[in-house]
């Protein structure tokens, strides 16, 4: 699908456009000047009165069409985080390995030792996939490698982080959602796989809370050596601005501003507001710009053209360096003809970059972009009045200042309020939760729900071993890859997760949940966090309970990154995720990533021989309102999160760690959707097509006879995990744990199958591999095979 | 022995390719550039994976009019070994260098795992270390990997033992269900029939490194190698030894 303007009937800021679009038979000039700027106008570029009068102030006149259009796009909540911003300050950004700030350039940059460092970031394409799941998400892809490789590093891997309404049955709804989530895996593997970057781990939830409003997350992590870190600073008068990649078209215009409003039944009239991306143009912009950048004295500054393209590259690097730009639009790379000023600065065209050049250098420049046959232009220069000054058949169509424009966007104090049935919302009827007459058919009813059962359908579609360093691949708590430094190899782990049910019953906890769960599936690999950054989706921020939600779940994420000391290096505001049907779960997703100290630590989730004692750290537990189970399997949707106990947590992830330094542990999982019995099926199958697989196993299981099967095995009290452990070590790391202040106990023993559990009053249920492998290994498969 | 890795615009597996064959196996291994007309004194041309041109028209089929396929072409005529992995292999049969085509996967889907290779003939310079029926775990990462051929060609493969390796169940059984992608006979790898040219769908330099979870796929190398300087392999193997105890000798004690 290519979108073109005309098929844009909606009144909407795209829409805007279509009238310099007639007028452009004229002179360009008379097309700038010929559109009246009327009070609806404005409201349709999404700019308030107030808003309106500040642009005034600053240009100290009335703006023209394009200047218009250039404030909206720079002024949507997408690039001014103008709703969010006081919020994002209360997150911890500093530490003794950051290498580059939250927010200083298009991503943090965070210290790995050895001189070697890791830029990454996540950044959501939420509404794009809800209108057009396949280019929605491929174009996410392509954005944030774009983000990673403008800071000189090379992208190494890509996670995502996905929600979707639910998926099964025969109902409208679940029809679209799996057209939905089939469109958004497609493209994310068109793009990632075309690039050559492997997509190694995610995380993929389904709750009718995102049906319409599906969540597209990607994260992606680079490396670099300290030295190669590039900024986004236009400094230097009279140095050069190159324009490099793919050409300028009327594609995705305005899209920044259209993800800066709600999902209506008329957001498919938006459709040309969504990017269409060549993942063979990206991979040929990222050879050719890493080959520039080893140049060293070539290369100035680099901004790549994503949300706001044009716009927001050329006013952001002049207000980092403290300087003015100049460009004229004829010398822009263009696909088609006849394009207004208007089209040309707001385009979202994928594929460009921005690369301010030392004076002198431009031939350097020239030949490499020749030998990897894209286009280069040098479009304009560095200037030293502030202004960005943008020019058209060598008239000026557009004159801000940089700063203001880039910098001084409004920022909103919005109002909140704690909605009115969070009571409700936590209240746990425990006297209607019935003991289970069935924990057989339960457990595989639970395995077999979309959000537990295993993403084998969607990862086998990533190329996940693509640049051989994926050394845990999908299926485990956490990817782990190996890079390649002057230090020999660094070994990464790395994950996304959120539950975007605590969220709702308890956005602040929920988000510490959110930190703690990340930090506790990297401890399970082996690895020791290093650093944070977040995903923030929620409904409507004028809405106040929304904001409420907001403002507790970035306290709560605040609080888990200070406790563990993590800093938060950027990430990614998505608000306005509502549809007709309401809100989405507040969702912040975070990413996390680690460090596993010696390749001996790596540790995967899956038992690996028969004969190893099972360990269940962090006792039974007895947390049952909120969890998968009591929602699914009893529809109980209220009812108050498992309490989060940061000390708790951090004693649990130490002594994993410790464990696993000390040798003899084979296999560590921890325990959250779905429980213990959860925990176990998937230690037990998940190996079952690793590369290196030791075949799926089975176990043998006993409860202590003090307590309720159903609870034992579904319950969701936080700080625990699953570890396998030869057996000749177990009472040493049982010992271990305890003085590490971690509660262990034997429960079991890995067996070749069934996994066979004893239940409290002395029956013993079992579950054949086979059985196991139906539910937990094909559900969603077969789900997504359906007509 | 002196490997030439091509690159074409949108080669992603180059890299790859490159540190298995330098890093893994000590071997002079460098990247040609698609621009160029010549060899560059390499022994044995490896074509990698990826997406050629976008995989644009059809896979591979405008690498093949990239200027350096013209020298891979003469040189493989004049028995220079080549392997063709994945886009390579695609590049290769476009080229007319390997009959057959690659077509969509039955299923429609990308698919990436680690799929068990059964090896079907030793008698080539590519598994001549192997044995039959020998069980190689090696991944694949491809859409378009259903390999398809008329049935006189298909026929002639098999008579010929050109059919190097078949997608197989754990116990080596050639089976619909151990087909991932459709492809005629359960094919996964071809030679020529003068039996210096070789492609293959699966990745062996995905599975060269025990910290990956295979090296099988090492033996595909090791092969070549030792067919082109017999004891080549022995003397790496001593090198590395000597090379350890060397560092042995000199790290202090652990603690």
């Amino acid at each position: 699908m290519v979108p073109t303007m005309t098929s844009s009937t909606k009144k909407t800021s795209a829409s805007a456009s279509s009238s310099p679009a007639t007028a452009s038979k004229k002179s360009a000039q008379s097309a700038v000047g010929d559109v009246p700027i009327t009070p609806e106008l404005i409201a349709d570029h999404g700019i308030t009165p107030d808003e309106y009068q500040r642009i005034i102030g600053i240009l100290g006149r009335e703006p023209n069409i394009t200047e218009l259009g250039i404030f909206s796009v720079m002024w949507s909540e997408h690039c001014s985080y103008k709703n969010s911003r006081l919020e994002l300050k209360k997150f911890p950004t500093t530490g003794p390995t950051v290498l580059v700030k939250a927010g200083d350039e298009n991503a943090g940059v965070i210290d790995i030792g050895g001189g070697w460092g890791v830029a990454f970031k996540i950044e959501s394409h939420n509404h794009p996939s809800a209108v057009e799941p396949f280019q929605g998400a491929a174009t996410g892809v392509g954005g944030i490698l774009r983000d990673i490789f403008t800071m000189g590093a090379r992208p190494v891997f890509l996670l995502n982080s996905l929600r979707f309404g639910d998926i099964r049955g025969d109902s409208p709804e679940a029809k679209h959602n799996r057209r939905l989530l089939s469109g958004v895996v497609a493209g994310i593997a068109h793009y990632g796989n075309c690039i050559g970057v492997p997509t190694v781990g995610g995380e993929v939830v389904f709750d009718d809370s995102y049906q319409g409003n599906p969540l597209v997350n990607v994260f992606c992590l680079g490396v670099l050596r300290h030295s190669e870190i590039r900024r986004g600073k236009a400094t230097g008068t009279g140095n050069p601005v190159f324009y490099v990649g793919a050409r300028t078209g009327r594609d995705g215009l305005a899209g920044a501003a259209f993800a800066s409003r709600d999902l209506t039944e008329d957001s498919k009239a938006d459709r040309p507001a969504v990017q269409v991306g060549d993942p063979f143009m990206e991979k040929l912009l990222l050879e050719a710009c890493l080959e520039l950048f080893k140049e060293e004295e070539a290369v100035v500054g680099v901004q790549d053209m994503g949300a706001a393209g044009l716009t927001c590259s050329t006013c952001e690097t002049a207000s980092r360096g403290g300087t003015g730009i100049e460009i004229e639009l004829d010398l822009v790379p263009q696909r088609e003809p006849g394009m207004t000023p208007y089209e040309t600065m707001l385009s979202e065209s994928q594929e460009r970059m921005l690369i301010i050049v030392r004076k002198g250098h431009e031939a350097t420049v020239k030949r490499i972009f020749e030998k990897w046959d894209l286009p280069a232009a040098e479009i304009g220069m560095v200037t030293d009045d502030g202004m960005m000054r943008v020019k058209h058949h060598g008239v000026t169509v557009a004159e801000i200042p940089a700063r203001q424009l880039a910098d001084e966007a409004p920022v909103y104090r919005r109002e909140f309020r704690e909605p009115a049935d969070l009571a409700e919302r936590q209240s746990f009827n425990f006297e209607a939760f019935g003991e289970s007459t069935d924990l057989h058919a339960d457990v595989l009813a639970v395995c077999a729900t979309p959000t537990v059962a295993s993403k084998r359908w969607i990862y086998r579609q990533f190329d996940h071993q693509v640049r051989v360093g994926t050394v845990v691949t999908p299926g485990c708590d956490a990817a782990v890859v190996r890079v390649e430094t002057d230090d020999g190899w660094k070994y990464l782990a790395s994950t996304v997760d959120c539950n975007g049910h605590f969220c709702w019953v308890n956005p602040r906890e929920g988000g510490r949940h959110a930190v703690v769960e990340a930090a506790r599936n990297l401890a399970m690999t082996g690895a020791t966090p290093i650093a944070v950054t977040d995903n923030l989706n929620f409904g409507n921020p004028l809405i106040p309970e929304i904001f409420w939600q907001l403002r507790e779940c970035v306290e709560g994420v605040a609080e888990g990154c200070r406790f563990f000391e993590l800093p938060v290096t950027g990430g990614n505001v998505s608000l306005y995720n509502q549809s007709p049907l309401g809100p989405i779960y507040p969702t912040p997703t975070i990413g996390m990533v680690g460090v596993i100290a010696e390749e001996r630590h790596i540790t995967r989730s899956y038992f690996q021989r028969a004969g190893d004692v099972i360990v269940l750290l962090g006792g039974f537990g007895w947390e049952v309102a909120s969890s998968l189970y009591a929602r699914e399997l009893r529809g109980m949707r209220n009812g108050q999160m498992p309490e989060i106990h940061m000390v708790r947590e951090r004693l649990l992830q130490e002594a994993v760690r410790k464990m696993i330094d000390a040798g003899g542990v084979t296999s560590a999982h921890d325990i959250s959707d779905g429980g213990l019995a959860v925990a176990l099926v998937e230690s037990c199958i998940a190996g079952a097509t690793a590369p290196a697989s030791p075949g799926a196993l089975g176990a043998r299981v006993t409860l202590p006879g003090y307590l309720r099967a159903d609870i034992a095995l579904f319950n969701e009290t936080q700080a625990r995990a699953v570890l396998s452990v030869e057996p000749i070590h177990a009472q040493t790391l049982l010992t271990l744990a305890a003085e590490l202040g971690v509660h262990g106990e034997i429960i079991g023993t890995v067996e070749a199958g069934p996994l066979a559990i004893t239940l409290p009053d002395g029956r013993t249920v079992s579950w054949t591999l086979a059985e196991l492998e139906e539910s937990w290994g094909k559900s969603l498969a077969k789900e997504m095979d359906r007509v | 022995m002196r490997w030439a890795i091509l690159q074409f615009p949108g080669s992603n597996c180059d890299q790859d390719c490159l540190h298995v064959l330098r890093n893994v196996l000590a071997q002079d291994a460098f990247y040609l550039w698609h621009k160029e007309t010549d060899l560059q004194g390499a022994e044995a041309v490896v074509v990698p994976g990826g997406f050629s041109y976008g995989d644009y028209l059809r896979c591979g089929a405008i690498a093949r009019f990239s200027p350096i396929m013209a020298a891979v072409k003469k040189a493989a005529a004049d028995g220079m070994p080549v392997v063709g992995i994945c886009n390579g292999f695609q590049v290769l049969c476009e080229a007319g260098l390997l009959p057959g085509a690659l077509l969509r996967n039955r299923g429609l889907h990308f698919i990436c795992e680690t799929v068990n290779l059964r090896v079907e003939s030793p008698a080539s310079l590519f598994t001549r270390g192997c044995t039959t029926g020998q069980i190689l775990r090696v991944p694949i990462a491809h859409g378009e990997g259903c390999y398809f051929a008329d049935p006189q060609t298909l026929q002639e493969l098999e008579w010929n033992g050109q059919v190097l390796f078949r997608y197989a169940d754990n116990l080596g059984r050639v089976t619909p269900d151990a087909n991932p992608n459709g492809s005629a006979h359960n094919i996964a790898g071809i030679r020529n029939l003068a039996g210096n040219v070789l492609g293959m769908m699966p990745h062996p330099e995905r599975a060269s490194e025990d910290a990956l979870g295979s090296a099988d796929g090492k033996v595909i190398f090791e092969n070549i190698i030792e067919w082109f300087q017999p004891g080549a392999l022995a003397a790496l193997a001593k090198a590395a030894k000597a090379a350890q105890q060397s560092a042995a000798a000199t790290a202090p004690m652990p603690a």
